[in-house]
């Protein structure tokens, strides 16, 4: 019985407590830097394309909303020919960030992305990719290690030892 | 002439609040749970009334092809008539009433009786598991809860020596009635909070059991009445409190005696809000045991008491 009469006071002193609600439109709610929103292809430091189109971010996608194709430019660099994001059918998972050998796909803090023609929500690579670097400066795959596509001679990578003249026997 | 202007301006004013309700309830409700409610349409939210009401309007009516189709129509009319008719007899200040019934009470009582019809033919008529049971329950409650309702005002109408409202009220000069029958007033108030089944008492249609109870088939405006009959049924009940336990219309002069009464009212359908924002639904064997073991006693006792003091004082 007194406990009865204490739930009602209680409720009732929520009154004077402040509404928890954020008003949408007009105030918009903190997301965290690290929110899984809208996917975005990013470029590296020089402004070159990040992906490499090695498709490891289609096979990671758990509902197949990726498709690309690989190509090549004139140097032997590898680019996606299209890539493309089917958002209606995408799960905001973020394994396709995790999978992503050169940080080129990253998941960023925007949610607005409501359409009105599902057929607007499939993303070409021209809507997916910012002139920007998102979330990881200064990361340059080429430069990091790998091949040397015009961007580090050989050996002259960030983490990367000199080649060993496996012929001398000079240490 | 002055008459039907009253009974038009009653039926105008319980119909409106009933409808101003919804919004009401909604927005007291997401106070006392730290939200903010419908603020979107009109000024305050209030246009969610009206975009409630033409939604409900224009929604559309379905009958079931397994129900049984007359009394299915009939049964959320009858809820809203009962009620309405009640209201007939709620005196809303000296000479503001279309009743003048000297049976008032009774005529209160009976008319909450008939409202049980609604809910049990509605039910029986949906032809529907969910809403057999509902009808069921509503129909076991309200027979429970209809038995100490009635003698829980038993106590007033000793005191006042009269089953008219108006002569009730003007009893009330010397002091409330709810100092005196205080048992009275607090088994009446859980009883009509059984008998509109609002929370926690709304058992019958329970939708955490019962997808809605007896109103699970009914959709567009039938089951608009049955919303709307709730409604009605919390300002009636609230109305009948504050006249019978709190003075009516009687109240300092710088207000009109019918601003008092609306106050009164509008602090009893607060509390039953409160009601349903703060406690949880008991379980059926528990509603009926709390009703016969202990508010059927409890109201015996008062009315033994009342009228042994009331015999001692003569």
């Amino acid at each position: 019985m007194f406990s009865i009469l204490q739930t009602i006071w209680l409720t009732f002193l929520h009154l004077f407590h402040k509404a928890e609600t954020v008003q949408y439109p007009e105030e918009k709610p903190y997301l965290a830097p690290r929110y899984r929103g809208r996917i975005v292809l990013t470029r590296d430091s020089d402004m070159n394309e990040r992906c490499v189109a090695c498709n490891l971010c289609a096979a990671a996608c758990p509902v197949d909303c990726i498709s690309l194709q690989a190509t090549e430019d004139e140097s032997g660099r590898r680019y996606a020919e299209f890539f493309r994001i089917n958002f209606s059918r995408c799960i905001f998972c973020g394994f396709c960030e995790e999978a992503c050998p050169t940080y080129a796909i990253q998941l960023i803090p925007d949610t607005e992305m409501g359409e009105y023609d599902r057929q607007n929500l499939v993303y070409e690579k021209e809507h997916l990719l910012i002139s920007g670097q998102g979330k990881y400066h200064n990361y340059n795959f080429y430069k990091q290690a790998g091949v040397d596509m015009g961007v580090k001679g050989k050996g002259e990578g960030e983490m990367e030892e000199k080649p060993i003249d496996v012929k001398s026997l000079m240490p | 002439m002055n008459h039907i202007l009253i009974i038009v301006g009653v039926l105008v004013l319980a119909l409106t609040i009933a409808a101003g309700l919804i919004w009401v309830e909604r927005r007291l409700l997401s106070l006392w749970q730290d939200r903010l409610g419908p603020n979107r349409v009109g000024p305050l939210g209030l246009g969610q009334v009206l975009a409630d009401m033409i939604k409900l309007f224009f929604k559309e009516d379905w009958i079931p092809p397994f129900a049984d189709k007359p009394v299915f129509v009939l049964a959320p009319g009858i809820l809203v008539l009962t009620i309405l008719l009640t209201f007939a007899i709620i005196p809303f200040g000296p000479h503001f009433y279309v009743f003048n019934s000297n049976i008032g009470i009774l005529f209160f009582l009976g008319n909450s009786s008939l409202g049980v019809y609604s809910i049990v033919l509605g039910g029986w008529a949906s032809n529907n598991k969910y809403s057999m049971i509902g009808a069921m329950r509503a129909s076991a409650q309200m027979l429970t809860y209809e038995v100490f309702m009635g003698l829980s005002l038993m106590g007033v109408v000793m005191m006042a020596d009269s089953f008219n409202l108006n002569t009730i009220v003007e009893a009330q000069k010397g002091g409330w009635f709810i100092i005196p029958q205080f048992i009275g007033f607090v088994v009446f108030f859980i009883a009509g909070v059984a008998e509109t089944h609002r929370l926690p008492f709304d058992i019958p249609e329970a939708e955490g059991e019962l997808v809605a109870g007896y109103h699970s088939e009914y959709s567009g405006m039938k089951f608009g009445m049955f919303f709307v009959g709730e409604y009605l049924g919390i300002t009636l009940i609230s109305a009948l409190i504050a006249t019978l336990f709190f003075g009516g219309w009687l109240g300092p002069s710088f207000l009109p005696p019918f601003v008092w009464l609306m106050i009164k009212t509008f602090f009893f359908i607060g509390i039953f809000i409160l009601l349903r924002a703060s406690l949880p639904r008991p379980r059926y064997d528990q509603l009926m045991t709390f009703g016969w073991k202990v508010l059927l006693p409890l109201a015996l006792l008062n009315l033994l008491i009342t009228g042994a003091i009331l015999i001692f004082l003569k």
